[in-house]
């Protein structure tokens, strides 16, 4: 029924029997930010590392669900409370879990998520520098004859090119 | 049903059913073809058959038509709405607007499988009809190229029907999405499949290389016009899809690091370490082994994308055609293809030679830094994909994975690429002179710290990450600017002499030098965007303000319009500068509301101001204090947005030139560009 709601709305409409466009649910309030700028600031903040538990990978800051809202508020309502981050952070995944936030925990199994790509970096940059030790580039000066053919190696092109000029 | 009768009747032409059953038999032409194409290059190869081979070839250029013709005929079902086939029953409506009943043929599962199909098979048919590829390289290539198309045919026809039928047909169909119908996302699943699936040439050719054992300069020089072209296209592709999430979800963002953008970009990575290591194949004959390795990684990341977005086991803004069981047949044909091709790789890579030797300071040796960065990022970025999964899967516990992760692992490592950079093309090859190249990096750099000091500033409020960031960029940028300038002389000999290199500098050169400051470019943009944005909301009645950042703007009518398809509220806005300057603009923002799905979205009014962009969404009804009408008006302030967009498209650009240059069009005179380039 909620999704016809909208429809007869706009079926009406058309017939010119009603001047408005008729909503599903009431819209939710507006989010009514704090008066302290700084509270404010931090808010928002959280809001964009809080996910949306009725949404599909979107934060709370983003998300136009109504239970968003909700969160928003309840975050809110904390901060003004004078709440730390970090608590209103853990009050959150008290009451959802681990979920609730875009910044996974950093404990046991999840060691791999969060060190993994820098141990790649050093495991294998290491094995290039072990690598490249190991067969380190022999320079030796070049002989008589090496020089000669590298000279005229290296003449040749721009003969070529004072030849066939590029237009 | 007053909106039906409106439409009139005589445009709708009558579906002619014989074209859909054409398109339907010709779906499984092309799989028998394909798997034709197989059996008569792998005959002709173990024969030495150049018939057999040719014939192989051309049954793999026969495939790609028959598919073409199945697609085309997939089109004309939409274009005609021939609700008779469920899948356009599903996903059209009559009431669409032509470009989108055309979009819809891949905007469903379907529809966009045998559009994979068609790229595979046409790129294929390119790689049968490419010249100067010695025999066995070739055949086997087009052998593999068709196993692949095989497999991804067999799924279309036996799983994924685009021309199913229902009976009896619907009067009207169940329409697309609204959120996809946009211009920007009609074009974004082509161009993202071109790249996607133009990596499984680079694919077979890897795999055919280990098959014929033998993989050389040669092969590095064959392999990379393919990683190019996917490469941007899929550059491109990711930045439509980008630009639509920015412009149609309607909250601003551009990147938010959802499963699904993670899926196209890992095999962006896997391509971008593919395309560097290839030059050093090419150019050098070594890290062969590894160039392998990439080609296969890249399309295995492709084929690995495909399998999390339609699967449906990550949960995903952009997740549009989900199905858990297809999703188990595209796991199997990754785990066939990838597993077959790794296991080649195993057994053969240790017999590949290792090449020239090097010095850790040279071209090869910041190339290979470059490869360890991207292939970290990649890593980085798959292991923040699947380890909610994973963990899940394992213990039971389930985490969010999101930007603030991605902050700090992906971006340390992107940012220490991004210090070597400029670097590397100034060093030489097999042994560089650091000392050297950064002599002529020290004013670039110079001007980077400049740029990274003024920012600090000049940007309000004073963030220091975010001047870093700036200077990154800028470094980015003067860098690519000066190694161009050490390539042409340019400020060291007259300036004609500077404009005769410039001339004849090849267009891969040029082709680096744009996309390494394109990368700079978007670094500009997205720091300065996501560190300096503002956003407000407000319910404001008519003539209302609402401030963000220096820009007010006003309501100053609401009216109720009437689309193709779709009802909205139309709101006019002024934009205008908080303290004069600029002048005033009107911009529209609209709220649809579309009857067939029962669907709102919202169309924000974007003001182009310079590099900024005054984002503007109009919300739902609501109510002032005084109870008086009013709507939700949100207003973002996206400073620098528009580079942020700019700056890939330079990327993709110097892609394209560098796939112009000369030296990748196989047997032209590819000694004396060399030389000079290096002169």
């Amino acid at each position: 029924m909620r999704r016809l709601a909208p429809l007869v709305g706009a079926l009406s409409l058309l017939a010119g029997a009603a001047p408005t466009l008729v909503l599903a649910e009431p819209p939710p309030a507006p989010d009514r930010p704090l008066p302290d700028a700084a509270q404010e600031a931090r808010a928002r903040a959280l809001f964009t590392d809080i996910r949306c538990v009725v949404c599909q990978h979107e934060s709370i800051a983003d998300s136009p669900a109504g239970i968003a809202a909700d969160m928003r508020r309840l975050v809110r309502e904390e901060i003004a409370e004078g709440k730390s981050d970090q608590a209103v952070r853990q009050d959150l995944v008290r009451r959802y879990g681990d979920y609730i936030l875009f910044q996974p925990p950093v404990r046991a199994g999840t060691w791999l998520l969060w060190f993994g790509p820098f141990a790649l970096v050093l495991g294998a940059g290491a094995v290039f520098v072990w690598r490249a030790r190991r067969r380190r580039v022999e320079v030796q000066p070049l002989t008589a004859d090496e020089e000669r053919a590298l000279a005229q190696l290296t003449a040749e092109p721009d003969e070529t090119e004072s030849l066939s000029p590029r237009s | 049903m007053a909106a039906r009768d409106r439409r009139s009747p005589a445009k709708q032409r009558e579906p002619q059913p014989v074209i859909v059953e054409l398109g339907a038999f010709a779906l499984i032409l092309a799989l028998v073809l394909a798997a034709l194409t197989t059996v008569l290059a792998t005959a002709g190869r173990w024969r030495l058959s150049p018939v057999l081979a040719g014939a192989g070839g051309g049954a793999l250029i026969a495939s790609a038509a028959a598919t073409a013709l199945a697609f085309a005929a997939l089109i004309y079902a939409f274009a005609v709405s021939d609700f008779s086939v469920s899948n356009v029953a599903l996903n059209s409506h009559t009431d669409k607007p032509m470009l989108y009943k055309v979009a819809a043929a891949w905007g469903s599962h379907e529809g966009s499988l045998v559009l994979w199909c068609l790229v595979m098979t046409g790129f294929g048919g390119a790689l049968a009809l490419a010249r100067g590829l010695p025999f066995g390289l070739k055949t086997s290539g087009v052998a593999v190229q068709g196993a692949l198309s095989t497999m991804f045919l067999a799924f279309a026809v036996f799983t994924s029907n685009p021309f199913a039928r229902l009976d009896p047909a619907p009067v009207q169909g169940a329409s697309l999405n609204p959120l996809l119908q946009d211009p920007a996302l009609a074009f974004h699943p082509p161009l993202l499949y071109a790249g996607y699936v133009g990596f499984s040439v680079c694919f077979s050719l890897a795999v055919a290389a280990l098959i014929e054992k033998r993989v050389d300069p040669a092969w590095g020089r064959w392999v990379r016009p393919w990683a190019l072209a996917s490469w941007a296209f899929l550059t491109v592709g990711i930045l439509l899809g980008s630009f639509w999430a920015y412009y149609e979800l309607g909250w601003g963002g551009w990147w938010f690091w959802d499963p699904v953008e993670n899926a196209s970009f890992m095999p962006w990575l896997a391509g971008a370490a593919l395309l560097h290591s290839a030059i050093v194949t090419e150019r050098r004959g070594a890290l062969a082994g590894w160039t392998v390795f990439l080609a296969i990684l890249a399309f295995t990341f492709s084929m690995l994308g495909a399998f999390l977005v339609r699967s449906g086991v990550l949960t995903s803004v952009h997740a549009f055609a989900v199905d858990p069981q297809r999703g188990m047949m595209l796991l199997a044909i990754l785990g066939v293809a990838a597993g077959a091709a790794f296991l080649l790789f195993a057994l053969r890579a240790p017999a590949i030679r290792s090449g020239a030797a090097f010095a850790p300071i040279s071209r090869e040796g910041a190339l290979v830094l470059n490869n360890l960065f991207l292939t970290a990022a990649a890593a980085t970025v798959l292991l923040g994909t699947l380890y909610p999964l994973i963990l899940e899967g394992i213990s039971g516990a389930t985490i969010s994975v999101g930007p603030p992760y991605f902050n700090a692992t992906f971006v340390p490592l992107l940012v220490v690429a991004c210090l070597i950079l400029p670097a590397g093309p100034l060093l030489a090859w097999k042994r560089g002179d650091l000392k050297g190249a950064l002599q002529r990096l020290w004013l670039a750099a110079g001007l980077a710290l400049m740029a990274a000091f003024a920012a600090f500033a000049l940007f309000e409020p004073k963030k220091a990450l975010a001047a870093a960031g700036l200077g990154v960029g800028s470094w980015l940028i003067f860098g690519a600017l000066a190694e161009l300038a050490t390539r042409t002389k340019a400020f060291r000999a007259p300036l004609a002499e500077t404009l005769r290199r410039a001339k004849g500098l090849p267009l891969g050169a040029w082709g680096m030098t744009l996309a390494h400051a394109g990368l700079g470019v978007f670094i500009l943009g997205a720091v300065v965007e996501t560190s300096y944005k503002a956003e407000a909301a407000a319910a404001v009645p008519l003539g209302g303000v609402v401030s963000s950042g220096p820009w007010r703007v006003r309501l100053d009518a609401v009216e109720v319009i009437e689309g193709p398809n779709y009802l909205a509220e139309q709101g006019r806005l002024t934009v205008m500068p908080v303290s004069g300057g600029a002048v005033e603009r009107v911009v529209t923002a609209e709220r649809r509301f579309f009857p067939a799905g029962g669907q709102t979205t919202t169309e924000v009014g974007l003001d182009f101001r310079g590099l900024d962009d005054v984002y503007v969404v109009m919300g739902e009804r609501a109510a002032t204090e005084s109870n008086e009408q009013a709507w939700t008006v949100r207003v973002y302030y996206n400073p620098w947005a528009r580079l942020i967009f700019l700056g890939p498209l330079i990327m993709a650009l110097g892609g394209v030139l560098s796939l112009l240059d000369r030296r990748l069009r196989v047997g032209a005179g590819t000694r004396k560009k060399t030389v000079e380039a290096r002169a």
